[in-house]
């Protein structure tokens, strides 16, 4: 018996309340060290409403996200499950949703996943058995025709996760951005997470297309943010993060940032707190963007800026829903 | 016919082989006028008229070596004069990966070069010769006519 | 066509160890046209043998042969002498033609000259790129002839991922980036006005065609000669 006894997360909770959402990332170690997960997790409790556990990401080995969600979980925090189609079969997936699901994850984000010769094991056969868009429609039918993706029944509990996919509005081919969205809603997706959003026209643009196939009623769509560290970091994803759009004014703003600072400890402050400026307008600017429901905060190894940015943006308190059921207790 | 030229001179202690596959608009003619001009250069040269260094093969290059050449020259128009407008592009190519293949066994890529004259430069062919000749020298007998000999 | 190139000239070195007696088998077709195994390269990498065993102190008999098709039975029968009187053959076929030396002359030790890569076509001459999969269910009148499959570095139906940028696929293959194989079927498909093909979400593959499903067999009963018949 699964210890949500079936009610909704608390993601689903929010969002279905028509409140603005607030989800961020938690990435797991690089071992299997229970401790790491559950510090990170004691700094993001309480600011957001949800938090993506990433999956291998980068094709990197780090503990996988449903072991790291449990253990998120344990510390009060509520999970999203990541799952990228790179590394399992159908499956390994379902078998891994069902444990998922009886150890109390309720949410879960489909991907492609990055290709493995970006990670540390390059030399990695990939799966790629089903596609994030299969993957979608797989989950939604777990829960919703309670039948595995073979078509046998399920006999007994049936995993219900509230299911999300991702959108980068920015890769290419741009005209075709809206209409897979759409084929994501249409397959099911009950929330969409989007890639970091540095260039606001373009994404309004993109919003726009969104709004008028009608995508934004059937999904919710989360609009990625996320502060900058330094100048470096921000001309690092303008090169060589894949559909990344980083216009030069943020790049300039960040480097002016740090100028005429002689203490590099300083300075890294200085260009942080631009950083976090940055991310703080682009939050109050998404808010009016028709068609956006919420937020997804990316502060990769640096969750701290996550209670800074939450307060800075009026975005706290989150709301509280108080659940039927608590999570496990941590154990000695 | 190339097998039959190394082997005269495979046992003179001094002698250095080298097959000079030359083109017939260029080359040759360039070796002719350096005949007429009674310039003087090595003697270790033996030519292969083809009608355009394009028509070199690998294979030939290779059977050089393979029966005792010390260095083969190839020696072509000028680059843009081809007669047959890009044969000695081809053969420039081909030149370049038949350095590799000589590293691959372990010969010295210097032993295989190629040279681009017009046929009035019978200087340019004497200076040719001579260098490949100083080269080869320099390199010494080929391992594989060393191996040979030793037998 | 089945697209190879020549493995590295040490490495063919070592896989022939101490044999005395070689035979450079080339293959006519495939091979041929993409410069890895025909007659010329059989008689290049003859040459080099036996210069390089030369030079090494340990001088071996290397001799060159080519057939039309190293897998098929009866062209390999034209040959059988040589292969007899060789200690080792190094196949110049690609990886069906060094299989069928090897399956039809059992008792010869069968060394394989070439690594095959892909099928695939000449994009022009000198550069040759992957087309085919293999997949053994073609897809492609739904993806206006451009196969995600072989071209989709994640194989997907419903692409393209979050990594298409500029017409290129995220990855560096070599020194180069592949094209994004959706952004060519999104492309394509707009330009014909038939981009309602991949509205609809493609469901998963069964990949029991492919090679996931075991090593594959065609039979033809059509074509079986009588007294090969299988039998019902």
């Amino acid at each position: 018996m699964s210890d949500t006894n079936g009610s909704p997360s608390n993601l689903e909770m929010v969002l279905k309340s028509g409140q603005f959402a607030v989800t961020a990332e938690l990435g797991p170690p690089k071992n299997a060290d229970a401790k790491a997960v559950r510090h990170k997790a004691g700094l993001l409790r309480g600011y957001v409403d949800a938090v993506n556990i990433t999956d291998n990401q980068t094709a990197v080995v780090r503990m996988s996200s449903i072991a790291a969600g449990v253990l998120a979980w344990q510390e009060g925090l509520e999970p999203v499950i990541q799952m990228t189609c790179r590394d399992r079969n159908r499956l390994a997936m379902q078998s891994d949703l069902l444990g998922a699901y009886a150890l109390g994850m309720q949410n879960i984000l489909c991907l492609s996943g990055d290709h493995q010769t970006f990670g540390n094991h390059p030399q990695a056969k990939n799966v790629h058995d089903i596609d994030s868009l299969q993957l979608v429609q797989m989950v939604v039918g777990l829960r919703d025709r309670g039948r595995f993706q073979c078509g046998e029944e399920i006999k007994g509990t049936n995993p219900c996760f509230f299911v999300g996919a991702a959108e980068n509005p920015f890769a290419d081919p741009f005209d075709w951005r809206p209409y897979r969205l759409a084929k994501k809603a249409k397959a099911g997706a009950d929330f969409i997470q989007t890639q970091m959003i540095f260039n606001v026209p373009r994404f309004r643009e993109f919003m726009q297309r969104v709004v008028e196939l009608g995508v934004h009623q059937q999904t919710r769509i989360l609009a990625g943010v996320g502060p900058l560290k330094s100048a470096a970091a921000a001309r690092y994803m303008r090169d060589h993060v894949p559909g990344m759009d980083m216009p030069d004014a943020i790049i300039e703003r960040m480097e002016a940032a740090g100028q005429g600072i002689e203490d590099k400890n300083l300075r890294a402050a200085a260009c942080k707190e631009e950083g976090i400026k940055i991310c703080v307008e682009t939050i109050e600017q998404m808010r009016d963007i028709e068609g956006v429901a919420g937020l997804h905060l990316m502060a990769m190894e640096w969750e701290e800026a996550v209670p800074i940015i939450a307060s800075r943006a009026g975005l706290l308190p989150r709301p509280n829903f108080s659940q039927e059921s608590a999570p496990c207790p941590a154990p000695n | 016919m190339i097998a039959a030229e190394m082997t005269t001179d495979a046992d003179e202690a001094d002698a250095i082989n080298i097959v000079a596959f030359c083109c017939h608009y260029c080359a040759y003619a360039a070796a002719d006028m350096a005949g007429s001009l009674r310039l003087q250069y090595p003697p270790s040269v033996k030519v292969v008229k083809l009608p355009c260094t394009g028509k070199l093969d690998l294979q030939l290059i290779l059977d050089a070596f393979e029966h005792g050449a010390d260095g083969v020259m190839v020696a072509g128009c000028m680059e843009g004069d081809c007669h047959y407008q890009q044969g000695n592009l081809n053969a420039k190519r081909r030149v370049n990966f038949s350095q590799e293949l000589l590293r691959s066994i372990g010969l010295e890529a210097e032993r295989v070069r190629m040279f681009n004259m017009s046929s009035a430069m019978g200087n340019r062919w004497a200076a040719a010769v001579s260098e490949m000749d100083q080269t080869v020298r320099k390199l010494g007998p080929s391992p594989l006519r060393r191996r040979k000999s030793a037998e | 066509m089945i697209v190879a190139e020549q493995k590295p000239l040490d490495e063919i070195k070592n896989l022939l160890g101490d044999s005395q007696r070689v035979l450079v088998a080339g293959c006519g077709t495939c091979v041929t046209v993409c410069f890895a195994g025909g007659a010329k390269e059989a008689g290049i990498l003859g040459s080099l043998l036996r210069m390089a065993a030369q030079l090494d102190g340990h001088p071996k008999a290397v001799t060159e042969v080519t057939v039309q098709r190293q897998c098929e039975w009866e062209y390999l029968d034209a040959i059988r002498d040589q292969v007899e009187s060789a200690d080792v053959v190094v196949s110049l076929g690609c990886g069906v033609g060094a299989q069928a030396l090897a399956e039809h002359f059992p008792e010869k030790v069968v060394v394989p000259g070439l690594n095959t890569k892909f099928m695939g076509l000449p994009a022009e001459h000198g550069e040759w790129v992957e087309r085919c999969a293999a997949c053994g269910n073609c897809l492609l009148g739904l993806t206006g002839g451009i196969c995600p499959i072989a071209r989709c570095s994640k194989q997907l139906l419903n692409g393209p991922c979050g990594g298409s940028s500029h017409g290129k696929c995220e990855i560096t293959c070599g020194d180069s980036q592949p094209d994004c194989a959706w952004q060519l079927i999104y492309d394509k498909l707009k330009a014909q006005g038939r981009l309602h093909l991949i509205m609809e979400i493609t469901p998963p593959k069964d990949w029991r065609t492919s090679r996931d499903g075991g090593p594959r067999k065609i039979v033809r009963k059509d074509l079986k000669l009588p007294g090969t018949e299988i039998k019902e």
